[in-house]
């Protein structure tokens, strides 16, 4: 590879011909790729500044869908701290967590790993939102308020799920408990993945500490994974929507859970607004990708 | 040579710090964690052999004092009244899970392979694109991918259900990231001998791979498993699993018992997917040869 690209510019059509093996090798995945994703995200694309209520078809209407959203829905901007609020504690949070539950099981017997593996992936293949409903149940009956209520913590039932103080609580845990999926096993293969020979090495050279084993052997070496884990993050605590839908109904008491994806859902499925759904969802895509570049950026920085 | 590098381990084992309380420490914080992360899915299992009486009695138990698997008959004679046999759906269900699974880390091995080593004219674009398909998330494309789908004519028949979850970018992702982590030196070595790329990408890097490879198994398996028929097909004997075990367990609180039986039943096969996949992982000593 060195060679080709050191080598004098040739033509484009040469290099494309050349490198022939490779575009057939892709070509499989890409095939899928470009007629199921790449065409149906083109083709949504410009309805973003359309009206579109699936029936008839769009109708341009410029920018009129953003200057709503953000000069006169108030429940938009409402769903934008929900939002923020949501992904701040889920995101960072969820993240280390990952990061840290896959390196202390890397550190256990392997018997122990699958089970410990497992027992922390179990919930993102559970489908279990009925159960969380009859823990948070606002009825005596509710595990989480007959527990309380024995303790003497509480004297009548607490209505987790349609108390507007508690409904973006309720769904932050569940979306925590449900968090530890593709990124935890992504750096739990990482983790698998480190040459033994580096600890050795490691230790040669004076590391004395799992600490600093962390730090100048294992994370130097995921960074591939840690980047693959952020990216998922910022995907599933920014578009969270189904926990809450769920979980506290739709629409939540007083909005309190309504996030962007929500709002999206709102005027995509129930009200048929199309046009302005796409436009919510290009600024929440706008700002992952903001966030993604950013993310990047520091941990590139930190893997050199 | 194996049994100096044991020697050579334990010694740093020993100098790392890895002392047998340290490991304890370990263990029981991610137990402590685990319990309550295991308890919803615990309880999930209580709740689908509990008799109905015991569903609804206060204080609610973390038991079933009288254990029955109504919930489950009860599930599988809603599905026995369908029109189609059941064997029906297990057979479109694993058919569907099967072709999607293989297909799925056949081709993203071979793009991710490709993408994270080699240098050709789009590989750049290409590998940015990865990324913006896995951030931009928007209602508007199930609706697009609908009328692709439609001017194909697959609606209604297994490739609806097939063909679009094949190409993951997640998976592509995954394996790319995976990937670049192998050194050049190893694939300039390959090409010196004579190998094209596609016996690098099987003989030489893929067996290097296995971890990701397996933690790719597992998502696609899972997501595969869970593809719903939705509005994709309307024909009873097109219909997987989970269409007709939600369907069989919607229908009230009064079947909460049916619902849980139905997400138990569900969970078996990703579970036994993850524990081989897992095992497969697990196993994969360091590997020796791509240091660079």
């Amino acid at each position: 590879m060195a060679k080709n690209s050191s080598a004098n510019k040739k033509s484009l059509w040469q290099s494309v011909k050349e490198n022939r093996a490779c575009y057939a090798m892709l070509a499989p995945f890409m095939i899928f790729f470009i007629v199921f994703t790449v065409v149906p995200v083109v083709m949504s694309l410009p309805i973003g500044f359309t009206d579109f209520n699936m029936v008839q078809p769009p109708k341009y209407v410029g920018l009129s869908n953003y200057t709503t959203l953000f000069l006169s829905d108030k429940v938009f901007i409402r769903s934008i701290r929900v939002t923020i609020v949501f992904a701040l504690f889920t995101g960072p949070i969820s993240y280390i967590l990952c990061f840290l539950l896959a390196w202390l099981i890397n550190e256990l017997h392997p018997k122990l790993k699958t089970v410990f593996t497992l027992i922390f992936y179990a919930p993102s293949m559970a489908n279990v939102y009925t159960v969380w409903q009859l823990i948070f149940s606002g009825d005596m009956n509710g595990y989480l308020n007959s527990f309380l209520i024995n303790m003497g913590l509480i004297n009548s039932p607490v209505q987790w799920l349609t108390d507007g103080r508690y409904v973006l609580g309720v769904t932050i845990i569940v979306q925590l408990w449900i968090s530890l999926g593709a990124g935890f096993l992504a750096l739990r293969a990482g983790f698998q993945n480190i040459d033994r020979t580096m600890y050795e090495a490691g230790a040669i050279e004076g590391i004395r500490t799992r600490w600093q084993e962390l730090i100048y052997i294992v994370i130097p070496s995921m960074g591939p994974q840690m980047m693959f884990a952020a990216v998922m993050q910022i995907v599933s605590s920014f578009t969270a929507g189904t926990v809450a839908q769920n979980l506290v109904g739709f629409p939540s008491t007083d909005y309190k859970a309504h996030t962007i994806m929500t709002h999206a859902y709102d005027y995509g499925w129930v009200r048929y607004e199309m046009g302005y759904a796409s436009a919510i969802c290009m600024i929440l895509f706008i700002v992952m990708y903001l966030l993604n570049r950013l993310i990047s950026r520091m941990l590139s920085r930190y893997m050199d | 040579m194996a049994q100096i590098n044991t020697a050579k381990l334990k010694a740093s084992n020993r100098q790392a710090g890895r002392r047998i309380g340290g490991t304890v420490a370990i263990f029981i914080f991610l137990t402590l964690l685990g319990l309550f992360m295991v308890l919803p899915i615990y309880l999930t299992v209580i709740m689908s052999i509990k008799p109905v009486e015991e569903l609804f009695i206060f204080p609610p138990k973390l038991y079933a004092s009288r254990p029955t698997l109504d919930n489950f008959s009860d599930m599988f004679e809603a599905l026995h009244q369908n029109r189609v046999p059941f064997s029906r759906y297990v057979f479109n269900s694993v058919f569907v899970t099967v072709t999607v699974t293989v297909c799925q880390c056949v081709f993203a091995s071979m793009a991710a392979f490709v993408l994270a080593k080699c240098k050709f004219p789009g590989s750049r674009i290409l590998n940015s694109i990865i990324v913006v398909a896995l951030l931009y998330q928007s209602n508007v494309i199930y609706i697009m991918q609908y009328m692709v789908m439609a001017k194909l004519r697959m609606i209604d028949t297994y490739s609806a259900l097939i063909l679009p979850s094949i190409a993951s970018p997640m998976g592509l992702f995954l394996m790319r990231q995976s990937i670049s982590q192998i050194p050049d030196s190893m694939i300039e070595a390959a090409k010196v001998d004579g190998a094209g790329y596609f016996r690098i990408c099987w003989q030489i890097v893929m067996p290097n791979q296995k971890p990701a490879l397996m933690t790719l198994i597992i998502f696609a398996f899972q997501a595969a498993w869970n593809i719903q028929t939705g509005s994709l097909v309307f024909q009873e004997q097109y219909k997987t699993l989970p269409t007709v075990v939600t369907q069989a367990a919607s229908s009230g609180m009064a079947r909460a018992g049916v619902a849980m039986a139905a997400a138990v039943f569900m969970l078996i096969p990703p579970i036994i997917v993850f524990m081989i996949a897992q095992k497969q992982v697990i196993e994969t000593m360091a590997h020796s040869g791509i240091k660079e």
